[in-house]
């Protein structure tokens, strides 16, 4: 009796489980349920807003707290034959374009990018799925680069443009792309940077030029910039929600 | 006094007894509803937690990950055969196959840190865990400030919850009662005991920021705002430890919770958790 009732009891208890997680399960791949719970990226990126203002600055950490080796992660090399090409020649011809809405479309290269003002600052990333590392980051500062094509009145969020296909192979290219609002943009610990820990920028970190944008987590920071275009919306751009792990449904806000 | 089963039976359900009785208004409406709204918010923060924790099952201590040496890490071996799944806690290592590491998903070995059972969604999505996650957080801390609020204002904080000098001098007595599965009855269970006060002003004052504090500490846009966060907590990644360890506080809370629920009557405390109202033996004014 006892025995039976306790069977009854645990099969009962699992099934309620089982129900309960095979529900949120199917919630998940509920369209209306993602919608309602991805409203709530709004709430929180006004919190955080309101809390770090427009100018608060990422932490910066003394020399010796520099990892001895820096995790890379995400695209390794690009690896297609236009990049290796560039690879070879030292990106030498590299060149960044900016364009979208702004008064005055920029080409810029290499060489010209570093000799812009400069700023060195050693900071944490914050990978999504929860680890960080610490390093020292080289590179001009993103404002300087948006003040010289300088935005138009529209404009609204700035577009990066990689070389790195995320596709599998045989499927239709899909290149990295990202987008962080004006703000966060012209932050001034937003960089172009193209050195590591006072190398010149590895392969594996995103040569020659990727986003440091230090108060927002990694995916937002994207390496191996071909084009920078400045836009006031970016619903019809690729899969329309501002990057490529966006389309894959991860926050556009990457504050948290 | 000899003991009678059937009592002890009844007391035990949380049955209302033969004998002379009363219904006593034990828990307010707003503290039925915020209690309600908590438990189903941990249920949802946990699942989905463990979720977000499987993207990179590994714990660590300061600023950085020193991927070395973790505190704690889910991995899995290769050994020819088949899959193993490690757990290692500092020096310790231990075969964990099955439940932490390596488990089954849809019926073939998975190499993920906890298993599809205990995260939300159940298989590898770590975009689908942070939406849940974070929705539920602010469910969790607006209805925790909302009680803190009430609690506080109503002096519901400082009479039924606040443990007074007499109850840390009866605590070792509770403890033993407790154990004992002596539960208090008649006039003493209209307010919590030590034990109780003790666990809810710990879980409520102590816990729960602690774990808000914690969780923002891993936002970036939050260690600009307050670096402060970083200096109180070690860093990042302790601040993503001491979450973990709260998470499983949390847990273990509850667990020790049910228990007392189910043992110290059942229906009862189950009734006054909903309608509010709870039976006392013996007379009114008794």
């Amino acid at each position: 009796m006892a025995d039976n009732r306790r069977r009854f009891l645990a099969r009962a208890g699992a099934s309620a489980a089982t129900l309960f997680l095979g529900g949120c399960t199917s919630l998940s791949e509920q369209p209306w349920v993602v919608n309602l719970l991805s409203e709530v990226e709004i709430l929180t990126r006004h919190a955080q807003r309101l809390f770090a203002g427009e100018h608060a600055l990422a932490p910066e950490f003394p020399k010796k707290d520099i990892a001895s080796v820096f995790r890379a992660n995400g695209t390794l090399n690009p690896d297609t034959p236009d990049y290796n090409a560039h690879a070879a020649n030292g990106f030498r011809d590299w060149r960044i374009k900016v364009g979208g809405l702004v008064e005055h479309p920029l080409s810029i290269s290499m060489a010209a990018l570093r000799a812009m003002p400069s700023r060195t600052q050693i900071t944490r990333h914050d990978c999504v799925e929860g680890w960080s590392c610490i390093g020292q980051w080289t590179g001009t500062p993103l404002s300087l680069v948006l003040a010289a094509a300088r935005p138009t009145a529209a404009a609204r969020y700035v577009m990066f443009f990689c070389a790195d296909n995320m596709a599998q192979d045989g499927d239709p290219p899909q290149f990295y792309y990202e987008s962080l609002d004006l703000l966060e943009a012209t932050h001034p610990q937003t960089l172009l940077a193209y050195e590591l820990n006072g190398q010149t920028l590895p392969i594996e970190y995103g040569a020659p030029v990727r986003l440091r944008a230090e108060r927002q987590l990694g995916y937002k920071m994207p390496k191996y910039i071909k084009r920078i275009e400045v836009v006031d919306e970016f619903k019809t751009i690729n899969g329309g929600r501002g990057g490529y792990w966006e389309d894959q449904g991860y926050n556009w806000w990457g504050g948290i | 006094m000899g003991i009678e089963p059937a009592k002890v039976i009844r007391r035990a359900l949380g049955l209302a007894p033969r004998g002379p009785h009363y219904l006593f208004p034990r828990h307010r409406l707003f503290v039925r509803i915020s209690h309600w709204i908590n438990a189903g918010c941990l249920a949802f923060l946990l699942m989905s937690g463990l979720q977000i924790f499987n993207a990179h099952p590994a714990l660590y201590w300061g600023q950085s990950s020193d991927f070395d040496h973790p505190l704690l890490s889910m991995t899995a071996l290769d050994n020819g055969s088949e899959l193993v799944g490690v757990t290692q806690a500092g020096p310790w290592h231990f075969n964990t196959t099955g439940v932490l590491g390596v488990s089954n998903e849809d019926g073939s070995p998975m190499v993920r840190g906890f298993p599809d059972w205990a995260t939300l969604p159940g298989p590898q999505w770590l975009a689908m865990g942070r939406l849940w996650h974070f929705a539920f957080a602010w469910l969790f801390v607006i209805n925790g400030l909302l009680f803190w609020a009430y609690s506080i204002t109503r002096g519901h904080a400082r009479h039924d919850l606040l443990p007074t000098g007499t109850d840390i001098a009866h605590l070792p007595r509770e403890v033993i009662d407790h154990i004992k599965l002596k539960f208090p009855r008649g006039e003493d269970a209209k307010r919590y005991n030590a034990l109780q006060k003790l666990a809810y002003f710990s879980v409520i004052f102590v816990l729960g920021p602690l774990i808000v504090l914690t969780g923002l500490t891993m936002s970036p846009t939050m260690d600009s705002a307050f670096p402060e966060l970083l200096w109180i907590f070690g860093g990042r990644q302790s601040a993503r430890t001491i979450h973990f360890i709260c998470a499983f506080s949390f847990l273990g809370f509850f667990i020790i919770h049910i228990a007392m629920v189910v043992l110290s009557g059942t229906w009862n405390n189950l009734r006054s958790m909903i309608t509010g109202r709870y039976v006392i033996e013996g007379n009114k004014d008794g």
